[in-house]
């Protein structure tokens, strides 16, 4: 009876810290003086984005939009801002509450849950990233003729794996806090540093099979190579990675869910271990001043 | 017996290790906490009187689970806080004063509101707690402003009001009214002391450095210095403690070398310090003969007396009187005070 009082008290904090950090990650993302200017930076960021990578290919391949890999290159692009701002969000939030606000430790003394604190930090910048996702899809398909047709994709496959690979990027957002958590001087750079790593090795802007074996090794073991892969299925039909290719879709869809749950025990693992360092060292509430 | 105790600490210790660079020398630790033995009944207001650097902070931050102990145990409402953390933040709240803490970009009102709802408090019992805390720390008419606006005095007091929202089982207050200006930090003992006294049962740790806001406001005040208590009572014993002694406060002209007091015959103890232009000496004497001899003493060194006061022995004068200096002397050794 009493773990059941206690399990629904944990479920009640649970869902709390959830919707209190959805909240105020929403006021600090939206915290823009001018609407307009808000709508005018959502709009080109993404725009501009696309366009450096899109130039790049155009100057490399003389102007062939018609070739297999040019969706290949955009739909991965597109799809990578979720990398940034889903990693980004979760991991900067524990920066950001300590350094930059210095309620961290405010924030730890109360009940909080803090793997879904840190989930719904990471909420609002999903939100913003899925604008500036649909906006680079939508010009890449009005401008470049990008050939995908929402209505009729493959959404028995899209969603899954969309929404796993969602949580997978989550769950690697909960790992690099802890990694901020214990980390003083170069916290700022972990989040980039990863986001950076992972759109060399996951396949984001080229097939795996370019990369050394050893790489490719390495993007073979990660989520996130099997969700730019099932999202590039369902919205093309076809694959262009050789590597890749004799997984069937429910293979895929197989080894991202099992690659993200294990993903998903590593991180919160990891998580609890670097907070208990951090209490161990006084970390929670140290203020570097960098 | 320690179910009637809000905190209890059973030797209590915390090392902190110092990094240093290659060739650097000097200590690689740094002991914050050695062997503390500490019972906090419920009800309670208790303060932990101690300078800068004691290890009152350190002591604060194992109880609300900020940090761990290296050696010992201590428990918040029976509960160990290293075993079970969550359900000792269930129970606690803390103010850490000195701190201009608090999202910017929110209102005051905002601010206030989320902590409200990490504790679980539903909609009107939060917005009549805010309400209420607002006006007793003056804020009320600037629930609307967002946080960068505020002055660091504000932010302060907003600060202070957070730590009551949950209104908690046990309140940590960690210097609460450093940096603020006198009137207010008049008005934040004024409602410490009410709230305590208002809700049986609740208990408030008060660490200060500041003698007349531990004499006060506390029901017992534990000494603590370099991270050891040295005694714990009501104000009133331990004031007692130095019944019968004369506790004298002199102005002297500026003085070049101090040491030499201590050694006076009659002299108990002896804190000493330059302040705005003139030197400052507090001595405890077996009795008031001896102040002859630290007249003729000071004479001797070329100083002028300018004021002399013999007083009633302050919380101050116990510190004194344990350690061989005063609360606000920095930790150097006496020839370096002095």
């Amino acid at each position: 009876m009493a773990t059941q009082v206690l399990q629904r008290e944990t479920w009640r904090e649970s869902l709390r810290s959830l919707k209190v950090a959805t909240w105020l990650g929403w006021q600090i993302e939206s915290n823009w003086t001018d609407p307009f200017l808000f709508a005018v930076y959502s709009l080109i960021k993404p725009i501009a984005g696309a366009m450096i990578l899109v130039v790049m290919y155009l100057v490399v391949s003389g102007g062939q939009t018609g070739n297999p890999i040019f969706p290949y290159i955009y739909l991965g692009n597109a799809f990578y801002i979720y990398v940034g701002s889903v990693l980004m969000g979760i991991s900067y939030a524990i920066i950001d509450d300590r350094e930059h606000y210095g309620v961290l430790k405010y924030i730890y003394v109360s009940p909080i849950q803090v793997y879904f604190y840190l989930l719904g930090r990471g909420v609002a910048r999903t939100l913003t990233g899925t604008i500036a996702v649909i906006i680079t899809l939508a010009f890449g398909v009005v401008v470049f003729k990008l050939p995908v047709n929402f209505l009729a994709m493959n959404h028995a496959l899209f969603w899954p794996v969309f929404l796993i690979g969602l949580v997978g990027l989550a769950l690697i957002g909960i790992l690099l806090a802890g990694v901020t958590l214990i980390t003083a001087r170069h916290n700022y750079f972990i989040g980039e540093a990863v986001a950076g790593a992972l759109y060399l090795l996951c396949g984001a802007v080229f097939p795996l099979d370019v990369l050394p074996k050893f790489l490719q090794y390495i993007g073979l073991g990660l989520p996130m190579t099997y969700w730019l892969e099932g999202l590039r299925r369902a919205m093309l039909g076809t694959s262009a990675s050789p590597l890749l290719a004799p997984f069937s879709n429910e293979t895929i869809l197989i080894i991202l869910f099992s690659s993200t749950l294990l993903v998903g025990l590593i991180s919160l693992s990891f998580y609890r271990w670097c907070e208990r360092r951090a209490k161990e060292k006084g970390l929670i509430d140290m203020q570097t001043m960098y | 017996m320690s179910q009637m105790l809000a905190v209890k600490t059973e030797n209590l210790g915390r090392v902190y290790q110092i990094k240093r660079k290659r060739g650097e020398s000097g200590p690689t630790t740094l002991v914050a906490l050695e062997g503390v033995n500490l019972e906090v009944r419920q009800g309670e207001l208790f303060g932990l009187l101690g300078p800068n650097g004691a290890g009152k902070t350190t002591l604060i931050k194992i109880l609300t689970t900020l940090l761990t102990p290296t050696s010992g145990r201590a428990f918040v409402d029976g509960i160990d806080v290293v075993e079970n953390p969550q359900e000792v933040r269930r129970r606690i709240n803390m103010v850490s004063g000195g701190e201009t803490c608090g999202y910017g970009l929110l209102t005051v009102e905002e601010n206030l509101w989320m902590f409200t709802q990490f504790y679980g408090l539903d909609f009107k019992t939060a917005r009549e707690r805010i309400q209420y805390m607002l006006e007793v720390v003056g804020l009320a008419d600037r629930a609307k402003t967002k946080v960068y606006h505020l002055s660091t005095g504000m932010k302060q007091k907003m600060n202070f009001a957070r730590g009551f929202l949950n209104d908690p089982q046990i309140l940590f207050l960690d210097e609460p009214t450093l940096g603020l200006d006198v009137q207010t930090s008049r008005i934040l003992r004024d409602f410490v002391k009410r709230w305590v006294r208002e809700r049986p049962g609740k208990t408030i740790l008060l660490t200060t450095h500041y003698m007349v806001e531990a004499d006060e406001l506390c029901d017992r005040v534990a000494i603590i210095d370099q991270g050891r208590i040295l005694a714990c009572d009501t104000p009133a014993n331990l004031k007692k403690r130095l019944q019968g002694a004369s506790v004298f406060k002199l102005q002297t002209t500026p003085l070049d070398t101090l040491e030499h007091f201590k050694q006076l015959p009659g002299v108990t103890q002896f804190a000493g310090h330059r302040r705005n232009g003139h030197t400052e000496l507090n001595f405890i004497l077996e009795d008031e003969n001896a102040l002859v001899k630290v007249l003729d003493a000071v004479q001797a060194k070329g100083g002028h007396l300018l004021s002399l006061e013999k007083r009633e022995p302050t919380l101050e004068d116990v510190f004194i009187h344990l350690v061989g200096r005063g609360l606000s002397d920095e930790e150097s050794p006496p020839e370096r005070i002095l």
